[in-house]
């Protein structure tokens, strides 16, 4: 399988003393969808900041399309497209002139066409001649979103493309991605939602404090990562698991008053219904139940103590 | 795809895009430089100057015309090619730049040209309005045009190094309002550096903004307070300064990188 982009020994210390990478080796497949799934400040922003051209590593290599994208960085750069994290928009430019000039930044010839076919896929084609500072949040994402393809890119970065994005626009986003997918766009993105992650990617790589924790396939991660929870809420509370559930992986929450099961959402009997069966038969009555997806926090103790106890 | 050996589209897109910015604000852009320049000539030159005698056989209000001029391209160079980098760095679309395949080189010619076309569109201007006003002379004209663009060139790199530099809007205006306006208005703007007494005459020297003046005037009438070959050398002086401080700010990224 051949790799779009190679990061290997990667490393960022900021100027505060900040260690926001420490070593990453990661491999991008051609044409895929990768997720970039980790908590705040796990540093996603960084290693994206990192591939464009905005933050200079501290170490290591990264090479982007055949480029390096130090000193080769006008190869590189020509064929990447960045959707920052941050709202960053021109505030007196129009719509219209801010994705122009996008697309003549990045080095291609003008091509109305095509920027009216962008901004018609954004529903921003109306909005082409308003100034960029009287629309909406939401309109001001769409507007970056088409500045980021206006010149066409081979590879291309979201980092957040969601946060603050009403439903609509994120449906729309999807759709997009997948279609740039289609026509052998490479997509990178971050966020920190695990549902996120599965919805869209091909494959996930997990960050945490600036080091990568695992790097799968979605499929083979969703099975080790997609456990569940079922809380129930109890009447009365527990001191201890009763020793007839002994055999259940269970544990107690909020001082005996919540039960908790852990299950395999992916699995084809998840065992519910025999539990609260049982629970039936033993008079342990409860209030309420929810089931909750495993925090990315529990997720990464997991993972974590997965690698440690493999050893060296 | 592979990109082009030099990116002229990137070039162009900066270029237009500062140039679309000056052309917004073109009331005040251009005009308030032309009519406080102008008052100038009114108040100096039309007002006072016909009482005071002429100045190595030039007559007053055509005197103070070069220095001036001088006065209005300095301050300007340095506001228009400041103004585009802050506003980049203080809306955060400076990653768009940061992030594209554009050289240095390419960044800086876009934006020093732009502020040097604008620059240059208003001196024309205010050469114009001075022409009515006051009796002009220009011996020099090939040199006056070159010594006013080799200026504007080194005070608009002046500006973008300024840009990259001030993180807000006050520390802009601390270089052309705190610095280079007394310099130009010490530096002989108003008067020959002989009227000065002689230890006065010894520390304007160390003004750089004198063998500014001092040649640009000498385009006009063909006096000058120093020789015109030691005002291009002060030109050019300041302007590889510039170059190497550009130069060093996109090799550390200083203010552009973290
Ligand atoms: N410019 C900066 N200077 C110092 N520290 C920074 C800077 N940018 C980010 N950081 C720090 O680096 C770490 C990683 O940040 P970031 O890459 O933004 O993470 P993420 O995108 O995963 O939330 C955080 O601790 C953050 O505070
Ligand atoms: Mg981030």
């Amino acid at each position: 399988m051949s790799s779009i982009i190679s990061i290997s020994g990667l490393t960022k210390t900021y100027a505060d003393g900040l260690v926001a990478l420490s070593g990453i080796d990661l491999e991008i497949r051609r044409g895929e969808i990768f997720a970039l799934l980790g908590p705040n400040g796990a540093g996603k922003t960084t290693l994206i900041n990192i591939v464009c051209g905005i933050v200079n590593p501290s170490s290591g290599t990264v090479v982007a399309g055949g480029y390096n994208v130090i000193t080769q960085s006008r190869q590189a750069r020509f064929n990447i497209g960045l959707v920052p994290q941050e709202l960053a928009t021109d505030w007196y430019e129009s719509v219209w002139g801010s994705v122009s000039f996008s697309r003549g930044l990045f080095g291609r010839p003008a091509n109305p066409a095509l920027v009216e076919d962008v901004l018609k896929r954004f529903h921003l084609w109306e909005k082409r001649d308003a100034k960029i500072m009287t629309l909406s949040g939401g309109m001001k994402r769409r507007v970056m979103i088409a500045k980021a393809l206006a010149h066409e890119p081979t590879i291309l970065f979201l980092d957040e493309p969601t946060a603050s994005v009403d439903v609509e626009l994120r449906r729309e986003l999807w759709a997009e991605v997948r279609g740039l997918r289609e026509s052998g766009v490479t997509i990178i993105l971050t966020t920190h939602y695990i549902e996120e992650a599965e919805e869209m990617a091909d494959r996930i790589g997990v960050i945490n404090k600036g080091t990568m924790v695992v790097v799968d396939d979605k499929i083979a991660l969703m099975k080790k990562l997609g456990g569940k929870h079922l809380t129930l809420h109890l009447q009365q509370s527990l001191a201890a698991i009763p020793s007839a559930l002994a055999d259940w992986p269970l544990s107690l929450g909020a001082g005996g008053h919540q039960l908790i099961y852990s299950f395999d959402s992916d699995g084809a009997d998840t065992g519910i219904d025999r539990l609260l069966h049982r629970l039936t038969e033993l008079k342990i009555a409860y209030r309420d139940l929810h089931t909750s997806q495993r925090s990315l926090e529990d997720i990464f103790v997991d993972l974590i103590s997965e690698r440690k106890g493999r050893g060296p | 795809m592979t990109a082009p050996t030099i990116n002229h589209f990137a070039i162009w897109a900066i270029y237009k895009a500062e140039m679309a910015r000056f052309a917004r604000s073109s009331i005040q852009s251009i005009l308030s430089p032309v009519v406080s320049t102008s008052l100038y000539f009114i108040v100096f030159g039309t007002a006072i100057g016909s009482r005071m005698a002429s100045i190595e056989g030039v007559a007053y209000g055509a005197f103070i015309v070069p220095g001036l001029m001088m006065l209005m391209l300095l301050v300007e160079s340095l506001s228009n090619a400041s103004f585009g980098m802050l506003m980049h760095k203080f809306s955060g679309t400076i990653y768009e730049l940061m992030s594209a395949p554009v050289s240095h080189v390419e960044m800086v010619a876009s934006f020093v040209g732009a502020a040097v076309t604008k620059s240059m569109i208003l001196a024309a201007l205010v050469l114009a309005t001075s022409a009515f006003l006051v009796p002009l002379e220009i011996r020099h004209p090939v040199w006056m045009i070159g010594f006013l663009l080799l200026t504007s060139v080194t005070f608009c790199l002046f500006g973008f190094i300024l840009g990259v530099w001030a993180k807000s809007w006050e520390q802009l205006w601390i270089i052309p309002g705190l610095i280079v306006t007394p310099l130009t208005f010490l530096g002989g703007a108003f008067y020959s550096i002989d009227m000065l007494p002689p230890a006065w005459q010894t520390i304007a020297m160390f003004n750089p903004v004198v063998y500014l003046i001092s040649g640009f005037r000498w385009s006009f009438y063909g006096t000058a307070d120093v020789a015109i070959e030691v005002s291009l050398a002060a030109v050019f002086a300041i302007l590889v300064v510039c170059f190497a401080i550009v130069a060093w700010i996109f090799k550390t990224g200083y203010r552009l990188k973290n």
